[in-house]
């Protein structure tokens, strides 16, 4: 390795790669990722795959193992045929948040895509999983995997003693309340995973006692006052209003059996893992881009990559940032990576070489000289919402050609609410930043109350925004899963904040779990 | 860091959670592959592909917003000549972003994914079954099975049977005395303790002498003795195989179409491939007859013309013949497809019956008669029975035979007469 490195600074010449090349085109990109960027990766651990374990990857979120479910067969199916017909390609590379941080490779990529993929993943992703806040605060890196072995064996033994059906049915029920089942804020203490199943058994026994304090509860012919004091105890002590809704469900459903209420816990937590990846999309891929970018670059400056692979480079590059307007026959919404790639550049020439309008617009960055700081500094703190909010520059939304359109169901046609233009670009950012705040783009339901002195029927209400409501067969469908869980009747309400009820849904149970 | 090779590991990870999702749809999927079926060509019959089930059973809810009503904005890249105040009229599907699920919610959404072969087969023959499949050849070259026979005392090394051995040295040892290492060490140590302490001579020297016997012992009974090795046996054992042979009986006559061939021909691809999967070894026989019966190769069989009359006993007289010469009754399940328009001479009736009824079913595993027909051929109200000549003759075999007929006019209906046929029956129960 020493003599190749000694006679010729090239990495290699060819398309092919072996162990050792990966090896020293990892430390290449270390060289610049680190050295010259002052990235803070975690410990790499490089995975060769083949395409068909790529696929499988797929099917199961990426993740290297995961519990059995028919769902997963499914992706895994449709997957299967959309790339054997040619219709998708696939990644070149999948990342996992853990530590050390799991990098798959495709053993047919050349040794041009293994570095790239290599400064992407390796470096890129991985900086962005260590440091980042939402990524700290909510995803335990250490743990991840041995807890997915934990929910494996764990669901694995449930259908050995259940049956698989009954653990299916559970699931089913389970991965359709999978978006409401995250905390969005942080409670007390991150969750550990590793001591998780130790901590499952306090909590779930703390849980129960709560609970069957309250059954004792119902009113026994006591006076008016008595009940409207109940009513918010009540609620104080279910913790109502309720956005998690399994947790709600895993907590207190008077039903579910303890493996029960432990299964819906194993998709609760690992959704939860997977929560800051859908908030940081366009920042995970920004910065996983334009260090790749750099990484790239700078191999090609410091000639480690001959001219013929960069170009194989920037093809694979330019395709990957390519971002289609809206009458593309392409377009499929705003490209993370093309929007993401294109404010991290900005960002770093808005330090370097501002312009007057980044001065006014920009100006505690503007010209400060330090842009890979800067970034460091905005990929740790920032999450989408936020990073769009704050650093989406005039000149960016031109380059896009942003504009934003209000589709009023009263209104004849849609209409034009703003352009880039200098009336436009505040609006233009505050609506596209509003775009990726996923607790504006989730619909907003809480379960409000219990109806203890009664059948016990779980009221749910759905905060309607802009009169949108939820839609109408899915709902029902979802409800029904929640009233299996709960074990009496639900309802849901949809009203907005002025009081306006939009609909009502109502479900009674199918005694399916307990 | 460390770079792992994972090709090597096995893959399918994803097979169980596969096996899940078909399980799950099965009904769909099932469904769907038998509509497949009647589209496709014979000669893809038995092969997998992609089937398209509707998505309901498999859909997965979620809570979601609705796609329409309400207030939204978008914001869209790529603005070319847009200026705010602008109006654009409405697409045609209000919030056509959405690139899943029509607007009707599930249901309409088609799911398509590709099965394998053997999944599909799987799916298309399920509840299937070969009536009687009794036969079966003992002896034939290629039907040896080695298996394990017990233990022999010789052998080659490689089939050295270790427990086995050791076991035999045991009890041997145990028997004859053989001191154990253990008793042989503590002695040692006794001794060494009585020399290093000294006196108690004369104990010394009765321990030494006894050192000295076990040692003695030790050498003359060995560890292991040739007497102890064992080796597995093998014993080979005629392997019985199930063979089968499938006679395709087909009128050529100028009365058989285009249309009713390809009807013949689709049902004896079926009979092929099902049978194909039930015995390891499927021979197939093509008889055509006009008013003489010839075998003949299958391109021959399904599509060279013939003219001539039409006489149904010469094909079972020449069945007979190539059973008699080829396929002795002991040893083949015989199988026979008859695919007719219906047409005989009227004088040979009374020949097939007896031929059948006498020679054909008491060697035949299942004899089926398809009667095809023409597709535009007007079905006789109330769905009263056809009135061929062959059909009315074939109506007298008696129900014990294993016997079945039926009308086929259409390609759809080949796989469902087809299932008929072959449809597991409880126990006892007659084929019709």
């Amino acid at each position: 390795m020493s003599i190749a490195t000694a006679s010729s600074p090239l990495l290699f010449s060819g398309p092919d790669w072996d162990f050792d090349l990966i090896r020293r085109v990892h430390e290449a990109c270390g060289e610049i990722g680190v050295g010259e960027m002052g990235l803070d990766p975690y410990p790499a651990q490089i995975e060769v795959i083949t395409t068909e374990q790529m696929l499988d990857a797929y099917a199961s979120t990426g993740m290297p193992l995961f519990y059995r479910h028919w769902s997963f067969g499914k992706h895994f199916a449709r997957n299967e045929a959309m790339y054997r017909k040619g219709y998708q390609g696939l990644a070149y590379e999948i990342v996992i948040n853990s530590n050390p941080c799991l990098v798959y490779i495709m053993e047919e990529n050349s040794a041009t895509m293994q570095t790239l993929v290599l400064a992407h993943a390796g470096y890129g992703h991985s900086h962005f999983f260590k440091n980042n806040y939402v990524f700290k605060q909510w995803t335990d890196a250490d743990g991840i995997l041995d807890y997915l072995e934990f929910a494996r064996g764990y669901i694995a033994k449930c259908e050995d003693r259940h049956g698989q059906e009954e653990v299916e049915r559970l699931l089913d029920a389970a991965h359709a309340l999978q978006s409401h089942g995250i905390h969005r804020y942080p409670r007390k203490r991150m969750p550990d995973l590793r001591s998780e199943e130790r901590r499952e058994e306090e909590r779930r026994r703390h849980g129960e006692q709560l609970f069957n304090d309250l059954w004792r509860t119902v009113p026994a012919g006591q006076k008016k006052k008595a009940d409207a004091d109940g009513h918010a105890r009540r609620k104080a002590l279910l913790g109502l209003p309720e956005e998690n809704l399994l947790y709600f469900l895993e907590k207190t459903a008077p039903r579910l059996k303890g493996w029960q209420r432990e299964v819906l816990r194993i998709v609760r937590l690992i959704n939860q893992y997977f929560y800051p990846q859908r908030q940081t999309k366009v920042m995970n891929e920004g910065c996983a881009t334009f260090v790749h970018h750099r990484i790239m670059n700078r191999l090609h400056e410091k000639g480690q990559l001959t001219d013929g692979s960069f170009l194989e480079f920037l093809h694979s590059h330019t395709s990957v940032v390519l971002q289609p307007g809206f009458d593309d026959r392409r377009y499929s919404g705003i490209n993370p990576y093309a929007l993401g790639f294109a404010m991290c550049c900005d960002i770093e020439r808005i330090c370097t070489a501002p312009t007057e309008e980044d001065r006014e617009w920009m100006p505690d960055i503007a010209g400060n000289g330090d842009a890979y700081g800067t970034l460091r500094d905005i990929w740790a703190n920032y999450r989408d919402e936020s990073f769009v909010s704050q650093f989406l520059s005039p000149r960016a939304i031109r380059d896009f050609g942003l504009f934003r359109i209000v589709d009023d169901e009263d209104e004849e046609a849609l209409n034009v609410a703003a352009i880039h233009d200098e009336r436009g670009y505040r609006k233009i950012r505050r609506a596209l930043s509003r775009h990726y705040d996923i607790a504006y783009r989730d619909p907003d339901i809480q379960i409000v109350d219990v109806d203890l002195a009664g059948d016990r029927k779980l009221i749910l209400q759905h905060r309607v925004m802009d009169g949108i409501v939820l839609e109408e067969t899915d709902t029902e469908k979802v409800l029904q899963h929640i009233a299996d869980l709960w074990g009496y009747d639900v309802k849901l309400i949809e009203a907005d904040d002025s009081g306006v009820e939009h609909a009502e849904h109502s479900t009674s149970p199918r005694r399916m779990f307990g | 860091m460390h770079i792992i090779d994972r090709r090597l590991n096995p893959g399918g990870k994803s097979f169980a959670n596969r096996q899940r999702f078909l399980r799950r749809a099965r009904a769909q999927v099932r469904k769907a592959v038998r509509e497949a079926s009647s589209s496709r060509s014979i000669k893809d019959a038995g092969k997998g592909g992609e089937v398209s089930i509707p998505a309901g059973g498999v859909y997965e809810p979620s809570l979601r917003r609705s796609r329409d009503g309400g207030v939204r904005d978008y914001v869209l890249p790529g603005n070319k000549k847009y200026i705010e105040g602008d109006t654009i009229p409405r697409p045609e599907q209000s919030g056509g972003q959405g690139s899943r699920a029509s607007d009707s919610g599930e249901g309409e959404d088609e799911f398509r994914f590709a099965l394998s072969d053997e999944e599909y087969l799987d799916l298309y023959l399920e509840d299937l079954e070969l009536p009687d499949l009794a036969k079966r050849q003992v002896a034939g070259a290629e039907a040896v099975q080695w298996r394990q026979a017990g233990f022999s005392s010789d052998g080659p090394p490689a089939r050295l049977s270790v427990p086995r051995t050791l076991r035999h040295s045991m009890s041997r040892r145990i028997a004859l005395k053989r001191p154990k290492p253990e008793e042989i060490q503590a002695l040692r140590e006794e001794i060494e303790r009585l020399e290093r302490e000294g006196g108690q001579f004369e104990k010394l020297q009765e321990l030494r002498a006894d050192l000295e016997l076990k040692l003695k012992r030790n050498k003359r009974i060995p560890y292991i003795d040739p007497v102890d090795v064992r080796y597995r046996r093998l014993e080979s054992t005629p392997k019985p195989i199930a063979k089968a042979v499938m006679f395709c009986l087909m009128d050529v006559s100028g009365s058989m179409n285009e249309h009713m061939k390809d009807l013949a021909k689709r049902f004896y691809s079926l009979l092929y491939l099902f049978l194909n999967r039930r015995y390891k070894h499927v021979d197939v026989v093509f008889i055509r007859h006009t008013h003489e019966a010839q075998e003949v190769d299958e391109q021959t069989f399904f599509y060279s013309r013939e003219t001539g009359g039409t006489v149904v006993s010469t094909a079972l007289f020449k069945m007979e013949e190539v059973v008699r010469a080829r396929y002795p009754v002991d040893q083949w399940n015989i199988y026979a497809a008859q695919a007719s328009d219906g047409d005989n001479t009227s004088s040979d009736n009374a020949i097939v019956l007896q031929q059948l009824r006498d020679v054909i079913l008491p060697i035949c595993q299942y004899y089926a008669y398809v009667e095809v027909a023409m597709d535009d051929e007007e079905e006789p109200p109330g769905g009263t029975e056809p009135s061929t000549n062959l059909w009315r003759t074939f109506r007298r075999v008696s129900v014990e035979a294993p016997f079945a007929m039926r009308r086929v006019r259409h390609r759809r209906d080949i796989y469902p007469v087809f299932r008929e046929l072959f449809s597991r029956r409880p126990e006892g129960a007659e084929a019709a």
